[in-house]
């Protein structure tokens, strides 16, 4: 009988429909290993357990009775406890606060007392194998030793069923094989494991169960033991994605843009590729891969450590984003809000931003050649809004996109690097956004797309570089692409 | 946002307007023309300060040592006249700018090469600065019989019905306004104070950004260190002292966000009319100075409340926007 069961669960976002009717179940001293893409609603199950979502439609039963999470106290009440990818600890605190902050034991007087919670979590980490003292502030731990303080914290309330949100993300072979001592020690208490990995070793190594997600819908669930991998590499992947993204056909030219041997002091290591005129160059990898701080470097907001940048033969020098824009280089970034856009600003104004040079005359700002400016890409983006000189929040999400993308392709760029085009629109703008993703290549734009979504890269590039902990893990050609191939080289399993 | 920002600059001018009918009825003659224009000149050192701070301010920042500048550079260029009193207006001026903008520059150094936290820096440099008026002063003052004439005399006459001092800040004004409007610095301060991040991937250097808009917050206030000690016709270590946070409050009643990249030229005016007018109606309606400190205090509160509230109601207008989509779709 399992502890937890989830029953047609349906969450639903503004546009989207997050997990549509996903059922589950959890049973004592097993590990159920929750595997999917990026985006294919894991994320949004294990909030929904932690009672931060309420969930639209469906029912959870513990122990066989319905229940719900009215809070993420009533989730913690009922057993239930998380460790999240990101750990979400206070480095100023001391280890035994940061495992009882919130649920401190008092003292008669109320208030509270420091000798229980220091010999509480000294247990607690013995438990766990290890020697922290625990009046020591977390930012003298290590990170593995963070996430044992974690873990601790997680099991500082009497929980039945834990949740592991890629618990090894950031962890070495040795601290991973830990890590394993401590989920077999929990499956011995009984406890029910939710764990969520991409890496199908240790899923192999750990789980005894597996669901997988895809799109939001439980598309298959088993006995790891009776389920070859390349069986759940396929329910992964699923579709047949040629038909979802028509390519466009570019003739693609002669080299435009080549990096050699890029390397990075800590985020990447040795990369080279070449662009092509009109070539789409996927980037594909896991979270983490460091595809994002490559495509940073390049824009030039880090600095690398070595490597050369060439750009139509001739050497690129970039020191900063100024640079990168001058030469030609673009990056629409990943996280509109945080790095795209002035919310506040007017939009011809966000979209003249890194053309100032252009449309300014003498070193005077003109008004009229920037609402020029924003008007033609306006027109070209179908850009809806009332007027050019609303301040860019007022307008809706995929709008937000398009101020991004116009304000970019103002600056008439040779390469332009387009980071997690589509994620977070909704379906309609995503295929307009591939449309129009199309239609920059066949103008001879050279453009390198990174992307989580495997449909996405599949659909879209002439070519993928698939990175893997900062190296580049491999390159494919279009003719001999295949899903299997990049999720075998994304996740090191060959 | 640029439409209620609009709305707080017709709104606080509908304020002023109101507050100055009701001291009118209160005190014969508060509303002749005489006498505002006396008001707009007794504010005219507010308005440039908050000026300079208003763009400080913009970039998400905030300057504190404009007052302690203003000590000093009065200080430095009331001395300079009692021993050199030939020496000619215009350099005396030039002087007061040059060092005003010299104090503003190690500011704006700190901040962008140390990149130290822009309130920390102000923070020492307001008492480096104004121990600095005392060394050099000695603690002594600087009286009115010590200073020259036309030192004294400029900023007080009348040109077309106003004083020079009034035009001087007017001067300013649409200075400001030419250089946040017209000027690709105007741009990035903007855009460096409204996504730092987002200004970064643009191609502005927010650090420089940042620097400039000190060094024209410190000679903005090296300017009116001159001005002030004119008007007063005394120069001593404690002139204005404080004054710094009347700016803060002229900039924050005129709608300037705290948080960087909103705000307008015309709303650091109005802001200081607005506390030019206070100031200068409550001795005139009987209030006592320490229920003026508390009242303008009141109105501070009052106008980041309402700032606070202008905001959400920005993230409404989106939330709307997107329902609104949902349901045509």
């Amino acid at each position: 009988m399992p502890i937890l069961e989830m029953r047609g669960i349906s969450q639903i976002f503004p546009g989207v429909k997050a997990l549509d009717g996903v059922s589950i179940k959890l049973y004592p001293g097993q590990v159920t290993a929750l595997i999917g893409e990026n985006g294919a609603g894991k994320s949004t199950l294990v909030k929904i357990l932690t009672g931060i979502y309420r969930p639209n439609e469906g029912e959870i039963l513990i122990d066989g009775k319905p229940t719900t999470f009215a809070s993420a106290q009533a989730a913690i009440d009922a057993g239930v406890t998380a460790i999240h990818q990101e750990t979400v600890l206070f480095d100023e605190l001391s280890v035994a606060e940061n495992i009882f902050l919130g649920h401190a034991p008092r003292t008669r007087f109320g208030t509270i007392d420091w000798r229980r919670i220091n010999s509480g979590a000294k247990a607690l980490m013995l438990q766990l194998e290890s020697e922290i003292d625990p009046t020591i502030r977390l930012r003298d731990l290590s990170i593995a030793q963070r996430h044992l303080v974690a873990i601790a914290r997680a099991l500082s309330v009497e929980a039945r069923i834990v949740i592991m949100d890629e618990p090894t993300a950031a962890l070495s072979r040795k601290e991973i094989d830990d890590l394993f001592r401590i989920v077999e020690n929990l499956k011995r208490q009984g406890k029910a494991i939710l764990f969520i990995s991409h890496k199908f070793d240790e899923v192999y190594e750990i789980a005894e169960n597996f669901a997988v997600f895809r799109d939001g819908r439980a598309v298959g669930q088993g006995r790891l033991r009776e389920t070859p991998q390349d069986e759940i590499v396929r329910l992964m992947v699923g579709r047949d994605v040629k038909d979802v993204f028509p390519k466009v056909e570019v003739a693609i030219g002669a080299p435009v843009f080549r990096v050699e041997n890029y390397c990075h002091p800590t985020e990447f290591r040795d990369i080279s590729f070449e662009l092509r005129r009109g070539e789409i160059l996927g980037l594909y990898g896991l979270i983490g891969a460091g595809r994002s701080e490559l495509c940073q470097s390049l824009f030039g907001v880090t600095r690398p450590s070595s490597g050369r940048l060439v750009l139509e033969g001739k050497p690129l020098d970039i020191r900063s984003s100024g640079d990168a824009i001058r030469a030609g280089i673009v990056y629409v970034p990943e996280e509109r809000g945080r790095h795209g856009l002035a919310l506040p600003m007017p939009i011809f104004q966000n979209m003249s931003l890194p053309s100032l040079g252009k449309t300014s005359r003498s070193g005077f700002l003109k008004a009229a050649n920037e609402l020029a400016l924003a008007r033609k890409y306006a027109e070209r983006l179908d850009l809806r809004a009332a007027a050019l000189s609303v301040p860019v929040g007022t307008l809706s999400g995929g709008n937000q996109q398009k101020v991004v993308i116009g304000k970019w392709l103002a600056t008439q760029p040779k390469v332009i690097i387009l980071d997690e085009p589509t994620k977070g629109i909704d379906i309609g703008s995503k295929a307009a956004v591939h449309a129009f993703i199309g239609e920059l290549a066949a103008e001879g734009l050279s453009i390198i797309m990174v992307s989580s979504e495997l449909p996405e890269i599949l659909g879209m590039s002439d070519r993928v570089m698939v990175m893997r902990e900062g190296l580049a893990a491999g390159v494919f050609e279009r003719e001999s692409l295949s899903a299997e191939m990049l999720v075998r080289a994304a996740t090191g399993n060959q | 946002m640029n439409r209620l920002l609009k709305n707080r600059e017709i709104l606080l001018t509908v304020i002023i307007a109101a507050m100055i009918a009701g001291f009118a009825t209160r005190a014969q003659g508060f509303a002749s023309p005489g006498n505002l224009a006396n008001i707009f000149n007794d504010t005219s050192i507010l308005i440039i300060l908050a000026l300079g701070q208003m763009t400080v301010i913009l970039t998400k920042s905030i300057d504190l040592s404009v007052a302690a500048n203003l000590a000093f550079t009065g200080m430095a260029v009331a001395m300079t006249n009692a021993a050199y009193p030939d020496l000619p207006l215009a350099l005396l001026i030039v002087m007061a700018i040059g060092i005003g903008a010299f104090l503003g520059a190690i500011n704006g150094y700190l901040v962008w090469a140390l990149r130290i936290p822009p309130i920390v820096v102000t923070l020492g440099t307001l008492t480096i600065y104004r121990g600095m008026a005392f060394v050099l002063s000695g603690g002594g003052w600087v009286n009115a019989h010590q200073m020259a004439p036309s030192f004294l005399n400029v900023p007080r006459m009348p040109v077309i019905g106003l004083p020079i001092l009034s035009w001087i800040a007017i001067l300013i004004v649409l200075g400001a306004w030419f250089v946040l409007t017209r000027l690709p610095f105007g741009r990035a301060a903007y855009a460096s104070g409204g996504n730092p991040t987002a200004a970064i991937y643009a191609g502005i250097d927010i650090g420089w950004t940042k620097f400039i808009a000190f060094v024209v917050s410190g000679a903005l206030a090296g300017l009116s260190g001159y001005l002030w000690v004119s008007r007063y016709a005394v120069a001593y270590v404690d002139i204005a002292a404080g004054f710094e946070l009347d700016t803060v409050a002229a900039c924050v009643i005129g709608g300037i966000s705290i948080a960087g990249g909103i705000g307008s030229v015309g709303g650091a005016v109005l802001g200081a009319l607005f506390l030019g007018v206070i100031k200068n109606a409550l001795p005139v309606i009987g209030i006592s100075p320490f229920a003026q400190m508390a009242i303008s205090g009141i109105v501070i509160v009052l106008a980041v409340v309402f700032n606070a509230r202008a905001e959400r109601k920005a993230g409404r207008i989106i939330l709307r926007d997107r329902g609104a989509k949902e349901v045509s779709a």
